[in-house]
């Protein structure tokens, strides 16, 4: 033992040698994620201000956001628009999912081109719909006034119902694709053998739906809707381009509220603790459609 | 060596009169011309940062500016552009970390965030304001904390009444009414002709936020007083938000989601006759190759805001201010730089390349023939006189930009406007919002 030098020694040991090894995807997550999330979360309980750093104050962030009726209505705004658009992407995503799995002419032409919401960079797709949402421009009011169904232009985004439908169908819209390809791949990972078996049984389609593909597919739904989730409830560049919260803050989310006070209001320390808030949601919603959709009874084919 | 570095201030003495006797103008008026100029630091670089022109000719004929005095001092100049509303953070981090562009030009309370971290520009402004006829109130109280100078104001964006002046006079007025009470009488007669007024409710940073402080400053409410204590939940914010009921009947459809480029489009289309905006409406009708544009620019006129109850002018504009900050290394470059770009020989060009767009911030550019090549531009290069500070009247600093940022008066009228909430629950929110920034 004592002929090897240090090096060597280090060398030869397995356990020194891993954590070694692991240093620098340890350094890059640390550096990147945890630093940042924590700095982030500390920030929300100071006051600090663009361009001045802030002091401790605890949870006066906290509890003055509680009483604030913007903040309020930002939550309610982004759990309606994270629970409806994520419903409608689901069940339209799976709808297409179970389409393309058909066998189609130009199959993989079809494919493609159901990605291509996805692939549009979100602010310019949000532009598009900006135009069709135009309170005078709108070639949606435009064509519907001319086939006479209606006389005047119809206010997408300047009535509060009517904007936050607008800004949902305009996500559900770009969204779906990532569900319906996801589904897709674990379509096709369900043997044809299985159905072969049922159809042999006499099960009909719905029977089928319900106790092969469905069971099969549900780890892939969880994974995928966890996902879905999580972009919604973070969506920014969207309602940022459309209507900036307008109107009266009908759209605000927790994300654009969370900029419009940190970055150009400049008071970082509540937009840090808006953000922050934001992560107990985001956790019970992961947390609901992991465990919720995960469970091993219910993959298994059983009634409960 | 370090004292030859530094700068070098040549006074308004005796010197200078006696140096200038040569010249053709009279010694006595160039006695009295202030001069100044720094020596840029040897081997000094600049980075400068500025928000992305609204007007080709800006830029174009800033960059000359920029270059001619590359050329003059050997001192090279970097220029960064951003989108208007982005130049706010950056400028924030800038100060905050104490590296990145020397210079930047930034928007209303800007300087007032982080005053510590700018130059004391108060000797360049001073000379600045005794050569071109003093600066106007607002640029001094955009310009100066405690008596000292820590920005180089250096244009306002003008704001005006835009309208078709024969759809108001088809609607039985012959001029603009000059007081709220009639404008409101000529915005329901337009309505009634079909060609109704539009002013943007949604979240319109310029277009938005400048129409609703007049509404609510000509009728005497403001958020808070000298003291920045919040006063906005008071009988004359009430009035002005049941006026504004009235007026936003008279509006086009779908203006609580205008943001600003919204009512420049409905405009040009037709849809509005009247509304507020830079001249960039005109001026895109009028540049316009398309004869009904022509025609349309023709019948375009401009005015001032009407007065409101409290009697006096009481109008919301942007103004952008140079900022010099502390991190430099090379301070004398830098205000070299920001004197350069005040002084006649370029900030006429500039102003005049600029279409009236900027407005000026120092008052003897007022003779800038921009303002009277076009008649039309006149209302223009009259608002910097025009024009009262967002923070009024308490003082500017992060609250005020915390308020102006997060739409709280916007929002209020919007509220009451829309029916959404009646003015006294819009007038108490806006007060309770307020509070939370001028709490201290």
């Amino acid at each position: 033992m004592s002929n090897l030098s240090l090096l060597e020694r280090f060398q030869s040991n397995r356990h020194a040698l891993g954590y070694a090894f692991m240093v620098p995807a340890a350094l890059l997550l640390i550096g990147l994620l945890a630093y940042p999330l924590g700095l982030g979360t500390w920030l929300g309980f100071t006051d600090a201000k663009i361009g001045r750093p802030g002091e401790w104050i605890g949870l006066e962030n906290f509890s003055y956001l509680l009483t604030d009726s913007v903040f309020l209505l930002s939550v309610f705004n982004t759990l309606f628009y994270t629970i409806v658009a994520s419903i409608f992407k689901f069940l339209l995503g799976l709808w297409l999912a179970l389409l393309l799995n058909k066998n189609l002419p130009f199959q993989s032409f079809f494919r493609a081109v159901v990605l291509l919401p996805w692939i549009v960079p979100t602010a310019l797709s949000a532009i598009a719909f900006w135009w069709l949402y135009d309170s005078q421009f709108s070639v949606l009011s435009w064509t519907l006034v001319k086939l006479g169904l209606i006389d005047t232009y119809i206010d997408f985004l300047g009535e509060p119902w009517l904007a936050r439908m607008s800004v949902i169908i305009a996500n559900v819209w770009r969204g779906i694709p990532f569900v319906a390809i996801s589904l897709l791949a674990g379509l096709q990972t369900i043997s044809p053998s299985y159905y072969e078996a049922a159809s042999i049984d006499g099960a009909t389609p719905w029977q089928q739906f319900r106790y092969i593909t469905m069971p099969l597919l549900t780890p892939i739904i969880a994974v995928v809707m966890t996902f879905s989730v999580l972009f919604t409830f973070t969506d920014f560049q969207l309602i940022y381009v459309l209507t900036r919260g307008g109107p009266l803050n009908a759209t605000h989310l927790m994300a654009t509220l969370a900029f419009q006070r940190a970055i150009p209001g400049g008071s970082m320390g509540e937009g840090a603790a808006i953000a922050t808030m934001m992560v107990p949601l985001l956790l019970a919603a992961i947390m609901f459609s992991y465990f919720g959709l995960q469970r091993r009874a219910w993959q298994q084919g059983a009634d409960k | 060596m370090k004292n030859l570095s530094r700068r070098e201030f040549i006074g308004t003495g005796a010197a200078v009169a006696g140096a200038s006797a040569v010249g053709s103008y009279s010694p006595l008026t160039m006695a009295q011309t202030p001069s100044l100029s720094y020596k840029p630091e040897a081997g000094a670089k600049l980075r400068v940062l500025r928000w992305k022109r609204f007007v080709q000719g800006d830029e174009d004929q800033f960059m000359a500016n920029v270059a001619a005095f590359s050329k003059a001092t050997g001192v090279e100049v970097r220029v960064d552009n951003e989108g208007w509303e982005d130049v706010r953070p950056k400028a924030a981090v800038t100060a905050n970390v104490g590296s990145g562009p020397d210079m930047i030009m930034g928007w209303f309370d800007d300087p007032f965030q982080y005053p510590t971290k700018l130059l004391d520009v108060t000797e360049l402004c001073t000379y600045l304001g005794n050569k071109y006829g003093g600066w106007y109130d607002v640029s001094k109280q955009y310009g100066t904390l405690n008596n000292k100078w820590i920005s180089v104001p250096w244009a306002i964006i003008a704001n005006a009444m835009v309208y078709r002046e024969s759809h108001m006079k088809a609607a039985g007025f012959d001029t603009m009414p000059k007081d709220t009470a009639g404008f409101l009488k000529l915005c329901q007669a337009m309505k009634a002709k079909g060609t109704p007024a539009g002013f943007a409710l949604g979240k319109a940073v310029g277009d938005g936020n400048n129409w609703v402080h007049w509404l609510l400053w000509s009728h005497g409410g403001k958020l808070v007083d000298d003291k920045g204590n919040v006063v906005v939940n008071s009988p004359e914010t009430i009035a002005a938000l049941e006026y504004a009921a009235e007026l936003y009947k008279t509006f086009v459809p779908g203006t609580l989601s205008w943001q600003d480029p919204n009512n420049n489009k409905a405009f040009l289309d037709g849809q509005i006759s009247l509304t507020a905006n830079g001249i960039s409406v005109y001026y895109a009708a009028k540049t316009s190759q398309d004869p009904k544009m022509q025609e349309m620019a023709q019948d375009i006129q401009h005015a001032h805001f009407p007065v409101g109850p409290v009697g006096k002018p009481m109008e919301l504009m942007q103004i952008t201010q140079m900022m010099l900050f502390s991190h430099t290394k090379f301070p004398n470059a830098t205000k070299e730089l920001a004197r350069w770009l005040m002084e006649a020989e370029q900030y006429n060009p500039w102003l005049e390349k600029s279409i009236g767009y900027g407005a000026q911030t120092l008052k003897a550019y007022d003779k800038n023939p921009i303002w009277t090549s076009d008649p039309k531009a006149k209302v223009y290069g009259e608002g910097p006189a025009m024009m009262t500070y967002h923070g009024n009247s308490g003082p500017l600093g992060a609250a005020s930009a915390a308020c102006l940022a997060d739409y709280i008066v916007l929002d209020m009228v919007a509220e009451a406007s829309s029916g959404n909430k009646t003015p006294k629950e819009a007038a108490a929110r806006a007060a309770e919002r307020a509070k939370r920034y001028y709490k201290s």
